[in-house]
């Protein structure tokens, strides 16, 4: 009797330790929540990190940020006509709720993110139609042939034809029209991780899907997650300290010693896609921010030549990001079709010769400046001005520094109300063509939005609008150089630095850092 | 007493609109919303398009006409930022503020009232000595440090507390309490004393100094020589008699731990209204703005209405006064 007893209980317990085993929750926070469930919703990272665990788009990207099959298996251009690209779908996924995952869910998930309230409609703009050739097949014709087509796919998340239609939230989340969608709550996606909870602002949990196509195919090691935004910095890290969470992103600068000092800690490090820059107002035959009457310092490329020689980016790397930077040269990280480390690395400090060049452009005594910085967006972002102001007064430019939120900010780039401006910028699509449409591309209704630098250039707007549909990918990386060169030549912009990303977790936690600061938990390894 | 109720209503009313027309006169200054709601890739027409969807092209004062329209229908909008109705997240957001404030109010006058009195009383003795010196950190610290140096000595290097969140919270039918579980209770401790700490020693401060100045009257004197207890003249007669301007302060004060839990909200992400506010401040969600401008202001009016006639049960003096000139 006792014996039995004995043994019941050692079962018990051995039974109880394989259940530990198997169950592995990860704790989760980070500075911001997710905007909506609706994954068309909102084109923001940390929205798109939440949906990754729950929706899967056709293809995503891995930590390297090299392509991986995910709903699609293998995508090719058609062989009978250039504008048609041919997806093929995984066969035997099933959505959380069992409904089973087919072409016609891919063309109604590509159509709804193509209506007017979505805000993912911009990178579908080159495909006219979607249609269903096959269970299986899907083919996207495009407007022209688009080389590029599979890398704006990464973040379009496919939902339930059925559930979204049963649940009459076929329209996006429309903020502005004062109607809330089931979707904004609610979630059914194929993806690894299925929706147990949520507060918004307040903690999420997800659980692992049993159904999941890819059960074999993935660590899985996580089972829950448990993701609760922490705004504060300091609290976030000392919730990382204390064992309250395993894992947080946006770990600040000035605390990363702290974490990977502590026994059980561990901070990674990698280049984020994003790098941070000054525009100029170089277009206007005049301009407000400086004290120089009926001419405009900016509209000199020796001027600007030489504002980008005062700026000493080892500095800025070693002083204002303690290390966590890298200085840049031109406005594309290192994993983005195009970049060039000669390019790159093409900012050298030069006073002296930054003084003869104010000197020949006729500004030997100098101007003065506003310089408009966001200070709650980029990593030390105000700080990094600071430092711009006192590197510019070494060649006689006075910069008189006004930073703000980003919610003040951004609108003067929008509306043209600044001469002289930080931006940050990442590329999405990890190729040049969309730097290029947004910042170097003449200002118009929908394309060069972002280009406040009044730089038009009609023969370089026309190469541009050319990347689109050149198949040609050898004569197509021919012109992103000569693109790139001229940009370079004319100093459009000041690069600063890439911004790096720091991801703290404990050590039994398991991951590279992915450039898109998005963690996808069902790559994730626990012990 | 009914004709002075009105009378206030009807000023509470007066500052409710003033107050809501100078948060929309500034809600152009705290930026646009625009980019915040659109993805970087938006085009020149989307921004047109939303901004006149969102009314944003339109005077402040016709925004807050149409505000103002839809909110007496109960109608507050839709947050910007969360795509769901204003009034249903501040509801979901007030328990966790309410809760909060509660404790904080509650343990600042417990405490601040018992040592004021004890300082008072003792104002020789070295603990009082002590304990006036250490409240003067509460004064002058910023609440932001004081959250900080809870966190790293109570849940860093410690471990006894949580650093962030209400812990686990038990739904009562749309109210979510956290007094009910452990770790509810666990987490209430460190946001309640940041919050609570200056209102302790506000009150402690004013307790003491008032009880001085009263127990230096004749009528304590001749109480204490027709030989009262101790006790009953500290506390039935002296302190009674100091609680007119406390009872002033501590009402407002409480308004203010409400309103201005923001930053202790912040600090240990504290699922409350403040928190809720800055996140709208910094998304320029105007809808939520407005709506907790003014609910802080109804809040402000109502707890000044309450203190007016706290008055009247306190000093039987406003009372009489009142009876003779009807």
């Amino acid at each position: 009797m006792k014996l039995t007893s004995t043994l019941l209980a050692a079962t018990a317990l051995t039974s109880m330790v394989a259940m530990s085993a198997n169950a592995e929750t990860i704790r989760w926070a980070r500075a911001g929540d997710s905007l909506t469930l609706d994954p068309h919703a909102q084109n923001e990272g940390p929205t798109h990190t939440l949906s990754h665990q729950i929706y899967e788009p056709l293809i995503i990207r891995d930590t390297s940020g090299a392509f991986q099959a995910a709903l699609a298996t293998d995508w090719a251009p058609s062989a009978d006509d250039p504008n048609v690209w041919v997806f093929n779908l995984r066969e035997g996924v099933t959505f959380h709720n069992g409904n089973a995952f087919t072409a016609e869910d891919v063309v109604f998930s590509i159509n709804r993110a193509k209506s007017d309230d979505s805000n993912m409609k911009e990178l579908l703009n080159s495909i006219v139609e979607v249609r269903a050739a096959g269970d299986y097949t899907v083919e996207f014709v495009t407007n022209g042939p688009n080389p590029i087509l599979s890398a704006n796919l990464t973040n379009l998340f496919m939902m339930d034809k059925d559930w979204t239609e049963e649940n009459d939230t076929v329209k996006v989340q429309d903020t502005d029209g004062g109607e809330v969608t089931f979707a904004t709550t609610n979630a059914m996606g194929t993806g690894p991780y299925q929706l147990v909870s949520r507060e918004p602002d307040v903690r999420t949990v997800l659980s692992a899907y049993d159904g999941y196509w890819g059960k074999d195919m993935f660590p899985l090691d996580v089972t829950e997650i448990i993701y609760t935004p922490i705004q504060n910095a300091a609290t976030r890290v000392a919730a990382l300290l204390s064992g309250e969470v395993d894992f947080i992103q946006d770990v600040p600068v000035q605390d990363l010693e702290r974490v990977a000092s502590t026994d059980g800690l561990t901070v990674k490090t990698a280049p984020q896609n994003r790098v941070i820059f000054f525009g100029m107002n170089q277009g206007a035959d005049d301009i407000e921010a400086d004290n120089i009457e009926g001419a405009n310092p900016l509209a000199d490329v020796r001027v600007r030549r030489a504002m980008n020689m005062a700026i000493n980016r080892d500095a800025i790397q070693q002083v204002v990001m303690r290390g966590q930077s890298q200085p840049a040269g031109m406005i594309a990280p290192p994993f983005v079709n195009g970049w060039t480390a000669e390019m790159d690395a093409e900012s050298m400090t030069d006073i002296e010769t930054a003084k003869s060049l104010m000197e020949e452009a006729g500004y030997g005594e100098g101007f003065s400046l506003r310089l408009d910085c966001p200070n709650d967006r980029y990593i030390n972002d105000e700080a990094i001005c600071q430092a711009t102001v006192g590197m510019l007064a070494q060649i006689g430019v006075t910069v008189n520094l006004d930073a703000k939120p980003k919610a003040q900010h951004f609108p003067l780039i929008t509306n043209g109300q600044t001469d002289f401006y930080m931006l940050g910028w990442g590329v999405p699509t990890y190729d040049s063509e969309y730097v290029f449409n947004f910042l170097v591309h003449g200002r118009e209704e929908s394309i060069g939005t972002w280009n406040n630098t009044g730089y038009d250039n009609d023969a370089l707007d026309a190469m541009i609008v050319s990347l689109a549909s050149n198949t040609d990918l050898d004569a197509r990386n021919a012109d992103i150089a000569a693109i790139w060169r001229e940009v370079q030549d004319q100093q459009i912009y000041l690069p600063v630095h890439h911004q790096v990303l720091n991801w703290g977790m404990s050590d039994a936690v398991g991951t590279e850092v992915s450039p898109e600061d998005d963690p996808k938990f069902k790559f994730f390894t626990m012990n | 007493m009914l004709i002075f109720i009105l009378r206030r209503m009807a000023q509470s009313l007066l500052v409710l609109l003033v107050v809501g027309l100078v948060a929309f006169a500034m809600f152009r200054f705290v930026g646009d919303p625009i980019d915040n709601m659109l993805g970087q890739e938006r085009t020149m027409e989307d921004i047109e398009r939303l901004r006149d969807q969102l009314g944003l092209n339109e005077p402040f004062v016709v925004q807050y006409w149409n505000f103002l329209t839809n909110a007496v229908q109960g109608n507050f909008g839709i947050s910007y930022r969360q795509g769901r109705p204003v009034a249903e997240i501040i509801a979901e957001r007030l328990p966790a503020t309410l809760e909060l404030a509660a404790v904080s109010g509650a343990m600042a006058v417990i405490f601040g009232i018992g040592l004021g009195v004890f300082t008072a009383i003792r104002r020789n003795g070295f603990a009082a000595h002590a304990i006036m010196t250490i409240s003067l950190i509460g004064v002058s610290l910023p609440t932001f440090l004081i959250g900080i140096l809870l966190i790293y000595l109570f849940s860093v290097t410690l471990g006894w507390l949580p650093s962030f969140g209400r812990g686990e919270v038990v739904d009562l039918g749309g109210w979510t309490t956290g007094f009910l579980t452990s770790s509810g209770l666990k987490a209430l401790i460190l946001p309640s004393i940041t919050l609570g700490l200056y209102q302790l020693t506000l009150i402690m401060r004013l307790v003491r100094a008032e009880m001085l100045e009263v127990l230096r009257q004749d009528y304590i004197r001749f109480a204490r020589a027709r030989g009262l207890k101790d006790r009953a003249i500290n506390f039935r007669h002296a302190l009674k008699n100091t609680l007119v301007p406390v009872i002033t302060i501590t009402g407002l004060q409480i308004g203010s731990i409400i309103a201005f839990a923001i930053i202790t909200e912040t600090v240990f992400q504290w699922p409350g209204v403040g928190l809720l506010f800055i996140n709208a401040v910094q998304f320029v969600d105007i809808p939520v703005m407005a709506a907790y401008l003014m609910m802080i202001s109804v809040m402000f009016v109502t707890i000044n209405l309450i203190v007016d006639l706290l008055y009247f049960t306190i000093d039987p003096r406003l009372r009489a006064d009142r009876g003779g000139s009807n």
